[in-house]
């Protein structure tokens, strides 16, 4: 059994990259959202993955990240597939979904300061990272009071506490004026050069040097 | 164990930031319990026969009153998947969130329960007895309760479909408890009671966070 985990349909000798996925379907109660996805990445690869609204973008950054597992197909890291071992998988990535995660009533920085502590960091990560997004004026706001462009700032914060070797993010740059992109693209790209995969989802482009394009249709 | 650490103050933040909730907690067991002596007529002997089963009924609907927000919010605001993505087992999350709710809930009931069982003329020998019962049915209604809300989590009319999950299973924790307080009364003494409650406490414990966190995994996929 083990001596084929994750090889679905491998042959001897093929070479494996990092981070792969291989015919992967997804459903969503009856409706088959997309099948016959592959992607394979390797470190420092960025990955945008396009296509209109219901196209399956949120699904597969979800089965990418192990919260929803595939109907068909694996998903592998480093040639194990996640579904064996979903601890080690979760150590490695930061997902980004479409909401916030953020709680209205903790300031931002509490917020932040929390998931720092939660994921074992050190709390002075959390001003370097207010810094980096261009927040660290509004640490003591309370979040409910922040604009939609502000608290995806907070919430891309979380991506700036500490490097991991896969970033998922989803729709990264809803929300977020051209000050905030060049923040996140220059997050992107300061991850992708210490070796960290990084998935993106968004209906247009961001300005990513070198990224590889997953284009879904509905 | 910083992990859990850091969800348990976390909610325990969120909670006090949010008193309100606590205090309905506390006001409900003690206006709910109140009404009794109008219902069933001020005579102290009849009350104080019902004052420690009004107290544990109280205390489990009061419980319940909270539970619907337990794992709702963070699902709501996208925090349910941060958490479920975390290195902190989910069984373990589940532990952490029962237990805020334990402190923010059960413990603000026990130290409101003699002012409840003032008011339903409870003799002053029942009160020592009434906060054991208490402090050892309550984490179960947490426990439970917890399961209740991960089952119950994203269904439409939730807070309902709760209550009729979840009270059915407080019914073991009710008999103990008030059987413990009534045998204590009588003069046999409620340790026999107390002792299998504590056994059901720590079965709840071993089993619920499994359960829970199943069920949490279910409601995300």
């Amino acid at each position: 059994m083990s001596a084929f985990a994750g090889g679905s349909g491998m042959t001897f000798g093929e070479c494996m990259a990092l981070f792969q996925g291989d015919a992967l379907g997804c459903r969503r109660g009856e409706a088959l959202i997309f099948e016959a996805v592959d992607f394979a990445l390797e470190p420092g690869d960025a990955l945008w993955l396009s296509g209109p609204n219901g196209s399956g973008k949120s699904s597969l950054l979800r089965l990418m990240a192990g919260l929803l597992a595939p109907v068909e197909g694996t998903i592998a890291w480093d040639g194990a597939a996640i579904a064996e071992d979903r601890e080690s998988h979760r150590a490695r990535l930061r997902y980004l979904g479409h909401l916030d995660a953020l709680k209205t009533h903790l300031t931002v920085r509490e917020n932040l300061a929390f998931w720092a502590e939660y994921w074992g960091i050190a709390a002075d990560a959390v001003a370097s990272a207010l810094t980096r997004l261009g927040i660290a004026h509004l640490a003591d706001a309370p979040a409910r009071q922040l604009s939609a462009g502000q608290r995806r700032r907070t919430a891309l914060a979380r991506l700036a506490l500490g490097a991991v070797p896969l970033w998922l993010l989803d729709e990264p740059s809803a929300a977020l004026d051209s000050d905030a992109i060049e923040r996140l693209t220059a997050l992107i790209a300061e991850a992708r050069a210490a070796g960290s995969i990084v998935v993106f989802s968004s209906h247009d482009t961001l300005p990513v040097p070198g990224m590889k394009q997953l284009a879904l249709v509905a | 164990m910083s992990a859990f650490l850091a969800l348990l103050r976390r909610d325990l933040r969120l909670g006090l930031r949010q008193g309100i909730d606590a205090l309905v907690v506390v006001l409900f067991f003690l206006v709910a319990g109140a009404i009794f002596p109008f219902a069933v007529g001020p005579e102290p002997g009849r009350l104080a026969q019902l004052a420690g089963g009004v107290a544990l009924a109280m205390a489990a609907l009061a419980a319940l009153l909270s539970l619907d927000r337990l794992y709702q919010s963070d699902h709501e605001d996208g925090s349910l998947d941060q958490i479920l993505l975390s290195p902190l087992p989910l069984e373990l999350v589940t532990v952490a969130k029962s237990l805020a709710h334990w402190l923010l809930t059960g413990l603000p009931l026990l130290l409101a329960a003699p002012i409840l069982a003032l008011m339903l003329r409870l003799p002053p020998e029942g009160h020592i007895p009434l906060l054991i019962s208490l402090a050892l049915s309550t984490p179960i209604l947490s426990l439970l309760g917890g399961l209740g809300a991960a089952l119950t989590l994203g269904a439409r009319r939730g807070g309902v479909l709760l209550t009729f999950l979840v009270l059915p299973l407080y019914v073991p924790a009710l008999i103990l408890g008030a059987a413990g307080l009534d045998a204590s009364l009588t003069g046999t003494g409620g340790m026999a009671h107390w002792l299998i409650l504590g056994g059901l406490d720590v079965a709840v414990l071993a089993l619920c966070p499994w359960a829970t966190a199943a069920a949490l995994r279910e409601a995300s996929a």
